[in-house]
């Protein structure tokens, strides 16, 4: 099953590079350097993003899940993607910072702020209803002062720029900008990765986990750190994506057998794998203006989510 | 020889600082009213939350070993037997283990004869059947010190019995177990009893002649009686049992 996700994520990676084919063949036909041009300055980063941001996604949903003990804590949910939003537009609009890195700053700190003020309202290993309600409530809010920032902004461009980023969008965005987003949520994947075992045992109960020597308390806190350094990081760059953190780490655990903090790897392979097929999708829509890559994850992402309540109630019914 | 040694172990607010030294092969009974402290001995002596105080065992401060040598020292399991993550029982015994050894996970299934839930997800399963595969969980590792909160709750009268045996079997071996119960007919299968209470060791006795003492009456309100146990005409000022 591994194997095949591996083999999937290749083809994904793969077409999204290459569809569509039809202008890279035109290009190289007047000139090879044009096409190289094409594939590695426009098309390159953003498959990089779209994979990568899929894959952070997956990972920290996983890791927010397994922290929680709960299947429906993911960045989106939680509202750490709109703190990470509101982060990049207070730094992007107010504070007039242009260097990606500085403005992935920002979203790690909207990011990391929304999930302490959730860990606040809610508690750790909060209950469903209190998690979805206080993480509802903390995007809302997010979302409300992202809309004010923008109207109250220097710039009058700013709800319109805002308009093609903030539901997600990989397009033309540099190298660097893709460095600036993936760079700190690598390192932030591989260090929650470290966690997969911790993260295992904390589905015996935060005081068995503790009884084997672990800090059940620090693991949540560097759970949350690190999520919102990954997530906040891409926020910045490709704007708020949702449901594929909240989906990519339930198909992840069926993989891993149910074990919370192993299904981070193949819930990253899922991420991005969903993700870049998104955008493949955003690509090849025959629209006049591209539609952002969020609203096509929210369009297939809800029926699944629905699916997700609806197989929860049950089993809690049951 | 004495196997596990606790000095000065509390929890604020809910254990007063105590000693307690439990020699190899001990099976300990601890019993008291609903809020004295079982679970909070158990949870100090086993290093969660904010416990104070030191406790070694074989020698070793169970606080500086490592997380890999903690498995083999010592074992807890909670009163609790929720598991939200559908884990095959299979793999939540094989969590007990600090290295993957199937044949131990097997022997384990075989003795709490969980073969046909073996790979089925744990969360879906009765709260008695979730009670077997975590104890199992427990005794996977063979660890020194076993802490079992409650381990009887939640079982039917066959697997009580089975599991004192099991217990008792575990016990001769050479490791020692802790277990917090308020069935009070299987006290006399224990060899030492600790009745807590107020947050404190009130007695530490063999279980038949705590039984028979006046503190254990006070304590619990109750008394034996041709039969059975009897509530005790005089309300104590203790919390409800």
């Amino acid at each position: 099953m591994r194997l095949l996700l591996v083999l999937l994520l290749l083809v994904a990676a793969v077409a999204h590079l290459l569809l569509p084919f039809g202008p890279l063949r035109e290009a190289h036909a007047v000139d090879p350097g044009l096409a190289d041009l094409i594939l590695i300055q426009l098309r390159l980063p953003r498959t990089l993003l779209a994979l990568g941001y899929g894959a952070t996604l997956g990972i920290s949903g996983a890791a927010l899940q397994a922290m929680f003990a709960n299947p429906l804590a993911s960045p989106d949910i939680s509202g750490a993607s709109s703190g990470a939003a509101l982060g990049a537009v207070i730094g992007g609009y107010w504070l007039g910072l242009t260097q990606p890195l500085l403005l992935a700053a920002c979203g790690a700190a909207g990011a990391l702020g929304t999930l302490a003020l959730l860990v606040a309202l809610a508690g750790r290993r909060a209950d469903t209803t209190t998690l979805l309600l206080a993480g509802l409530a903390l995007a809302l809010a997010a979302g409300a002062a992202t809309s004010l920032a923008l109207a109250l902004a220097p710039s009058p461009f700013a709800f319109y720029d805002a308009y093609d980023w903030l539901m997600g969008n990989f397009a033309d965005r540099s190298l660097a900008q893709a460095a600036a987003a993936l760079v700190p949520a690598s390192l932030a994947s591989v260090l929650l990765l470290r966690r997969a075992h911790a993260l295992d045992l904390t589905a015996l109960g935060e005081d068995v986990a503790a009884s084997l020597g672990l800090r059940p308390r620090r693991l949540g806190l560097e759970v949350i750190a690190l999520s919102a350094i990954a997530v906040g990081a891409c926020v910045s760059v490709a704007g708020a994506i949702g449901f594929v953190g909240l989906v990519a780490p339930v198909f992840g655990r069926s993989i891993s057998r149910g074990h919370p903090g192993s299904a981070m790897i193949p819930a990253a392979l899922i991420g991005a794998i969903l993700l870049a097929a998104a955008d493949l999708v955003v690509r090849s829509v025959p629209l006049d203006r591209p539609i952002p890559v969020g609203v096509v994850t929210a369009l297939f992402g809800t029926p699944l989510f629905v699916w997700l309540v609806v197989t929860m109630r049950r089993r809690v019914t049951a | 020889m004495t196997s596990l040694v606790a000095r000065q172990i509390g929890i604020p607010g809910r254990l007063q600082r105590t000693d307690l030294d439990v020699r190899s092969g001990e099976l300990v009974a601890l019993v008291g009213p609903n809020g004295g402290g079982k679970t909070s001995l158990l949870r100090a002596l086993a290093r969660i939350e904010n416990a104070s105080g030191v406790v070694a065992v074989d020698g070793e401060d169970l606080d500086l070993a490592p997380l890999a040598r903690r498995r083999r020292l010592l074992s807890f399991l909670p009163a609790s037997r929720d598991v939200i993550w559908p884990i095959a029982a299979r793999d939540v015994i094989a969590l007990g283990l600090d290295r993957p050894n199937p044949t131990r996970v097997e022997e384990l299934i075989g003795l709490l004869e969980l073969d046909l839930l073996a790979d089925r997800p744990v969360s879906r399963l009765s709260t008695g059947e979730r009670a077997r595969i975590l104890l199992a969980r427990a005794l996977a590792g063979n660890p020194q010190i076993l802490l079992l909160d409650e381990p009887l709750s939640n079982l039917d009268p066959y697997w009580v019995l089975r599991i004192i045996s099991i217990l008792e079997t575990t016990a001769r071996s050479g490791q020692s177990v802790l277990v917090a119960l308020h069935d009070l007919s299987q006290l006399p299968r224990f060899g030492r009893a600790l009745l807590i209470a107020e947050g404190q060791v009130q007695m530490d006795e063999t279980p038949a002649s705590l039984v028979a003492s006046e503190r254990f009456e006070q304590v619990f309100r109750i008394h034996a009686a041709e039969g059975g146990w009897e509530v005790s005409c005089q309300a104590g000022p203790r919390s409800s049992p």
